[in-house]
């Protein structure tokens, strides 16, 4: 097998890297809190660190009830396709026709 | 023939007639010549224009230009221009008729000044766009456009319907303010509403623009919906109701797009999301609100369509478009990656792309107005939508595991239509005022402030720290091949099911009472037989002196009967 030319994220330190750029901004973006005076309009807005702690929260709860969504929305595939194609259209794959 | 006065459809009508008689690059440079003149020239219409006429008794107005509708006829010229471009390698005539008379649909619809013309634009937006869901010629695309095409036709005869009973109260067709008043102004919302997806009403949606071809999702995506949007801001707006309609929309869609694994049906679902912050503008109804949402359609229609595109791109050259199915594309196709990127910033509002300048709007107003629940909803939204859209797409397209897909980039053409709109998502995110020019009203709204800037950037960048955090922690729902039930359930499974269920206990009841009847008339028929046996009563034989007996019975009675009443 020809070897494949080394991508940018094939090298796990570039992920790491960008990870800790991640990091580096979240911090700076919740020390950013201290130091810029806003205009309140809602009391949380005041809050230390809300808009942090409201984008990380939402995230997790989002995705914790979606997953748990899954235990009684997900079915097979062919849930609907058994039912309204012919036996001999379904293939599982998907076709781009044009 | 050519005048100021022209109305905005008539050159898309024109040009899809000449797109059934040419082919190949004649076609392409005609599409693109007409609709690009077409543009000009409405950009040179003044607002106040309009065309009256007198139809059966009724006066009509067929085209009214007004600010508001001008903005949506730039962004649906814009929208049809970029579509053509992304569609130019395409050989299907069905294709390539349907799309310019589904984006005439639209700017007809938007331009109708009265609620007749609006209806007959309404359902040929319906008729137009199915081709494009059926030109990808699968059972499935054949299935899941029927089913567009009746929830769309529905909702017509409701805007039909609604309209004779406003116009018998009323005495007026006129499109303009109709406000939640009387059962004629509910069947137009309604009808409005379907279009718009409100909850339970979106499912066609997400049903049926995932199965449409890669191009046709890109046309599909602009102007059904923001017609609706349109309609609502024109006809609705200050209506409280729509507020929490939009903040609905904008929460509930979301969890079906962390879970699903067709990607365009995630875009479709955000999509959902981000018609619930124009829907939501329009409820707030300040001239802040109607702002943000007027110029949230105008953006989202560009970042949305680049979406639609770059991941019509991947499903054109890999034939696949589920997240199991991909990962690691930015491989081999890393142009298409940086554009989805663009139109991942630009939904997810990042501060210098286009959702950030119209988006802040809404939130801002929802705040100043008092609708603090309503702000954290949006604000959930908000931090979702970066979720599912801004991180997820590329994310399982272009990244992730390595499926080891390795393909080339795009042709050419699809390739500029994403840059173009790459570019005007970041444009309009760098100098918004080009944008804020165009809106109805005028508000000195800026968006960067600090205040704004910082709180939307910490949102998204601690959601993308939970993206990681769960991601690294294993919490991540894995991408799975699968279908989640949504209300289509309803109409799909359970109406059939329930359906066959009673028709074949109707048919059991039928068939048991035949049999019954049937056993009668053979135990009928059977006495019958038994009567004529051997030894039975009818087959007795009887002597003939009984006869005569019988006979002189007879003439006694008779001659008893002629003596007794004589007179």
């Amino acid at each position: 097998m020809a070897t494949e030319k080394q991508h940018l994220f094939d090298n796990p330190k570039n992920v790491q890297r960008v990870l800790y750029l991640l990091y580096f901004c979240c911090t700076v973006l919740f020390i950013l809190d201290f130091v810029i005076h806003r205009h309140l309009v809602h009391p949380w807005e005041g809050l230390l660190g809300f808009y942090a702690v409201y984008g990380f929260v939402s995230c997790v709860v989002l995705v914790l009830v979606a997953k748990w969504m899954r235990t009684f929305l997900m079915r097979e595939e062919s849930y609907y396709d058994r039912t309204e194609l012919d036996p001999k259209e379904i293939d599982g794959g998907e076709h781009v026709g044009h | 023939m050519w005048a100021i006065d022209t109305p905005a459809f008539i050159p898309l009508f024109l040009v899809s007639v000449l797109a059934l008689f040419t082919k190949g690059n004649l076609r392409g440079a005609i599409l693109l010549g007409v609709i690009a003149l077409s543009g000009i020239h409405l950009w040179n219409v003044p607002a106040g224009t309009s065309v009256s006429l007198s139809f059966l008794g009724y006066e009509l107005t067929p085209y009214k230009v007004d600010k508001l509708s001008l903005m949506f006829g730039y962004i649906f010229h814009i929208a049809a221009l970029i579509g053509v471009i992304y569609s130019l390698h395409v050989k299907d005539t069905m294709q390539q008729v349907a799309a310019p008379l589904y984006a005439g649909s639209a700017l007809g619809a938007i331009f109708a000044g009265d609620l007749l013309t609006l209806f007959v634009f309404w359902e040929l937006l319906a008729i137009t766009s199915v081709f494009l869901i059926w030109a990808r010629r699968t059972e499935r695309a054949y299935q899941a456009g029927i089913r567009y095409l009746i929830v769309q036709v529905m909702s017509g005869v409701i805007l039909l319907g609604g309209l004779i009973i406003y116009y018998g109260k009323t005495g007026s067709l006129d499109f303009g303010y109709i406000g939640l008043d009387g059962i004629g102004s509910w069947c137009i919302f309604l009808a409005f509403g379907i279009k718009a997806c409100f909850p339970l009403l979106h499912n066609w949606a997400t049903d049926s623009y995932p199965e449409a071809t890669p191009t046709g999702t890109v046309f599909l995506s602009a102007f059904t919906t923001k017609v609706a949007v349109y309609a609502l801001a024109r006809s609705f707006p200050g209506t409280e109701l729509l507020v929490f309609i939009g903040a609905a929309m904008t929460c509930f869609p979301i969890f079906f797009a962390v879970i699903e694994n067709d990607l365009r049906r995630v875009l479709a679902y955000s999509m959902i999301n981000q018609i619930g912050f124009m829907i939501c503008g329009i409820g707030i109804g300040t001239a802040l609100a109607v702002n943000g949402a007027v110029s949230h359609a105008f953006n989202d229609i560009i970042f949305k369509g680049l979406l639609f595109m770059s991941m019509g791109a991947v499903l054109h050259v890999t034939g696949r478009i589920n997240g199991s199915d991909l990962g690691g594309l930015y491989k081999s196709m890393p142009k298409t990656a940086m554009l989805c990127i663009v139109g991942a910033a630009s939904i997810s509002a990042f501060p210098l792309f286009s959702g950030f300048v119209s988006k802040s709007m809404v939130m801002s107003a929802a705040l100043e107005e008092g609708y603090h629940w309503v702000w954290l909803m949006l604000l959930f939204a908000s931090a979702g939508v970066f979720h599912h859209a801004g991180i997820k797409i590329p994310y399982f397209a272009f990244f992730a595991h390595d499926s080891g897909l390795r393909v080339s980039e795009p042709p050419k053409n699809m390739l500029v239509a994403m840059t173009i709109s790459a570019i005007l998502c970041i444009t309009i995110g760098v100098y918004p005022g080009w944008l804020y020019s165009l809106l109805p009203f005028d508000t000195g709204y800026n968006p960067y402030d600090a205040t704004h800037v910082l709180a939307q950037t910490q949102i998204l960048f601690f959601s993308a720290l939970a993206f990681v955090w769960l991601n690294l922690r294993g919490l991540y729902p894995p991408e799975l091949h699968s279908v989640n039930l949504d209300v289509d359930w309803i109409y799909r499974r359970f109406l059939p099911r329930t359906l066959k269920a009673s028709f074949s206990w109707i048919w059991s009841q039928d068939a048991m009472l035949r049999s019954r009847v049937l056993e009668q008339l053979d135990n009928f028929y059977n006495y019958l037989a038994r009567l004529h046996y051997p030894g039975s009563k009818a087959s007795q034989v009887r002597p003939t002196g009984n006869m005569v007996m019988w006979v002189a019975v007879l003439l006694a009675v008779y001659m008893w009967l002629l003596l007794s009443f004589v007179n």
